[in-house]
């Protein structure tokens, strides 16, 4: 692995934001925009796993896609040590190379496999295309990457809509891992399976990583999920980054007070019975059209003072690494 | 393969006879599915059995949550309640009767699948597609109840919510408008088929208590398909656990805490916990069969270490073994009695 990670360099992103356009009326007029990611900045390391969550809607699948190349950037940029991958104010355009690089397992497998190709052509289409058979068969090639993600070769002739709906996440994770990225971006990879499976699967993430030094940004929002495989974990809220940090601090001794509702909330099996009892944030969180000034969770903390409702806080370090974007970090209510 | 029936019977409201008091009380058997097998047509023409002799009953008020390894057949039975089953499989036996006036025109049986491809229709805005789905005399007041089921099901930005094309929600935006879909038709059975897996926690909360509330106030009959045994622990009030296309066991939700069932036992080992570190997950040796080369006698017995010889003859027999609970195991059936 660390002959494979040497000389690699890290993938920054630097205060990237995306917006997609709101509009309203017959004339369909812009009217605002969704600030889906607001001034993100992370750096990624070769190897590293960075866990990402946060409530739903808050801006990580357009991260993730803003990663591979799918979103353009209104503000920001992206690269791998020099080479800018994305720019602001440009289409983005990516070597063959570049795209091979960095994959996404995405979020609804149903949507991300052609319904009309067989499972064998599915996962070596990309193969295929980057000329990376090496005169291996197509078929034997499917079978093998197959068998990494537990299906067998009886798959190989079924489309996807034959399928369960775990085994089609699968088959997309043998999909991307076939172009042996760097850079995998995997949206809910776990969430579609049930434990068992979810335990293989995340072992075989582990095991390309252990094999090939490649990096995951693990989408997710199974806490406990996402603890145990990422070296650095990553709070969303809002579009912005609300906690960073090694994923043992960041769970062990949350700061943010929102990532200490997320731990709250989780649930635990033989754990006390009635959704009630588990502790829910309150009030609504903000719109994405329309932040609140201020720290943007605001509105919902228990911890708010006067400082949040006007300015807000930006990411800093509170040592080893841990930074947070709050200004009573720390403090209980 | 995109926009599917949702809700059956979404068609008007019209009072049922069999509960002339407008609602089956709590704990009534609304839906009953006995030996349950479905299955499809291989290569050569020989069946290959998907769902082998399931057995379970929804109750008025009552949710039971059917979990079980991927592929394992869960989705599939629950699409054979509805008459949904997916192009070229079928029922093959078994029986499926709901109490009358449950599956006719009215407050039927509602859906949340699994996949938001196969509910949403991309082609238009996602509010239109809830307000059809209402009864007709929801439809007088569309908007305020429009509102009022954004709202129900988490979302603070209603209006543009209504307003998107599914592709421009997230994930667990989508999820939460399907679900909104299908309650528009105020059934009397929900089966929701990983209805929370793409939210998260806190917004996950907020589901369980509002189906926990429509159980109560409603007497809404829950068919839970999860994976997620935290949340199951937490709402359900019994629990099906299917293996390989058959039922393995079933109790109360208190029988996680003490499974009898080998398979059963792994899963909760399996279990990646917040308190636990790093290093490899405690997976079940083994994979699960492939359809059509299920092994005989005991779906389970290649992956289970208590497995002796007659687990490998014969398909274990369903027992009961006191306190609501019952399993299918040669060596753990009958819980040492
Ligand atoms: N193509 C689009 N057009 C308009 N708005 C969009 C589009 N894609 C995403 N959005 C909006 O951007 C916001 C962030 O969406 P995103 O999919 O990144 O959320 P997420 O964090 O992945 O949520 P989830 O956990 O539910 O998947 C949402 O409010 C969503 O409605
Ligand atoms: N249309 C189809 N034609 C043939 N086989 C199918 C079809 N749909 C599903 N299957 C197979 O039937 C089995 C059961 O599928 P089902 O979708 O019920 O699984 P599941 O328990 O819901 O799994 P998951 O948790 O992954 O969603 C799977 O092995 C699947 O491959
Ligand atoms: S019947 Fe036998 S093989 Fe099956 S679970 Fe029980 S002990 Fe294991
Ligand atoms: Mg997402
Ligand atoms: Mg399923």
């Amino acid at each position: 692995m660390v002959g494979e990670l040497q000389g690699r360099e890290k993938l920054v992103v630097e205060g990237v934001s995306v917006r997609f356009p709101v509009r309203r009326g017959v004339l369909a007029r812009v009217r605002g925009a969704v600030r889906a990611v607001e001034g993100v900045s992370l750096e990624w390391a070769p190897g590293e796993t960075i866990g990402l969550a946060g409530e739903s809607g808050c801006g990580k699948t357009t991260l993730g896609r803003a990663v591979v190349g799918l979103e353009r950037l209104a503000e920001g940029r992206m690269r791998i040590g020099e080479r800018v991958l994305s720019e602001a104010g440009r289409a983005v355009r990516r070597s063959k190379e570049e795209r091979r690089l960095i994959q996404m397992v995405f979020q609804d497998p149903l949507a991300a496999l052609n319904p009309r190709l067989p499972v064998c052509d599915l996962v070596t289409e990309g193969l295929a295309e980057h000329g990376l058979l090496r005169g291996e068969g197509r078929e034997d090639a499917a079978v093998r990457l197959l068998e990494e993600v537990g299906l067998g070769a009886e798959a190989l002739w079924k489309y996807p809509f034959e399928f369960s709906g775990g085994q089609r996440q699968r088959i997309c994770i043998a999909r991307a891992m076939a172009l042996r990225p760097d850079w995998v971006v995997c949206d809910e990879v776990a969430s579609a399976l049930d434990v068992s499976v979810q335990a293989q699967v995340i072992n075989l993430l582990q095991d390309l990583k252990a094999r090939h030094g490649v990096s995951y940004l693990m989408i997710g929002h199974d806490l406990s999920v996402l603890r145990h495989v990422s070296d650095r974990m990553a709070v969303m809220y809002l579009g912005r980054l609300a906690e960073v940090g090694p994923a043992g601090e960041v769970v062990e001794r949350p700061l943010h007070p929102y990532t200490r509702a997320l731990l709250a909330a989780v649930p635990v099996p033989g754990g006390v019975r009635g959704a009630g009892r588990r502790a829910v944030l309150r009030g609504e969180p903000p719109s994405a059209a329309n932040p609140p000034p201020g720290c943007p969770f605001h509105p919902r903390c228990p911890l708010a003072k006067e400082v949040c409702r006007r300015t807000m806080p930006e990411l800093e370090d509170a040592g080893g690494g841990h930074c947070v974007a709050c200004h009573c970090a720390g403090e209980v209510a | 393969m995109s926009a599917k029936v949702n809700t059956m019977g979404a068609a008007g409201a019209r009072p049922d006879a069999a509960f002339p008091s407008g609602a089956p009380r709590a704990g009534e058997t609304v839906l009953s599915v006995e030996g349950l097998c479905v299955g499809y047509r291989g290569e050569g023409g020989s069946r290959v059995p998907v769902v082998e002799d399931v057995s379970f009953e929804l109750r008025a008020g009552r949710m039971l949550a059917l979990v079980g390894e991927s592929g394992c057949g869960k989705s599939v039975t629950a699409a054979a309640l509805g008459g949904l089953l997916p192009r070229g499989m079928s029922v093959d036996g078994g029986k499926i009767a709901a109490a009358p006036g449950i599956l006719r025109a009215g407050r039927g049986l509602a859906y949340v699948f699994q996949d938001p491809g196969q509910c949403l229709d991309p082609v238009f805005r996602v509010g239109r597609q809830i307000v059809e789905a209402m009864p007709r005399a929801d439809r007088r007041r569309s908007r305020e109840r429009l509102a009022e089921l954004l709202e129900q099901v988490g979302f603070h930005e209603p209006e543009r919510v209504a307003r998107s094309y599914p592709h421009q929600l997230s994930g667990g935006m989508q999820q939460r408008a399907m679900l909104a879909m299908a309650l528009a038709g105020r059934p009397r059975i929900l089966v929701a088929d990983e209805p929370t897996t793409a939210l998260d926690v806190t917004v996950q909360a907020r589901l369980l208590r509002l189906l926990a509330d429509l159980q109560r106030k409603e007497n809404l009959a829950v068919l839970l398909i999860t994976h997620n045994l935290g949340v199951v622990a937490e709402v359900a009030d019994e629990v099906l656990v299917m293996y390989a296309g058959r039922a393995v066991e079933r109790g109360p939700v208190s029988m996680l805490a003490s499974p009898r069932h080998p398979y059963v036992e792994g899963l909760l080992r399996a279990l990646p916990r917040l308190e636990r570190g790093a290093g490899p997950l405690e997976g079940i040796p083994g994979q699960v069969p492939a359809l059509g080369r299920r092994p005989a006698g005991c779906p389970f017995h290649p992956r289970c270490a208590l497995a002796r010889a007659e687990c490998r003859e014969r398909v274990p027999e369903w027992r009961e073994a006191g306190d609501g609970r019952a399993l299918a195991c040669w060596v753990r059936g009958g819980g040492g009695r």
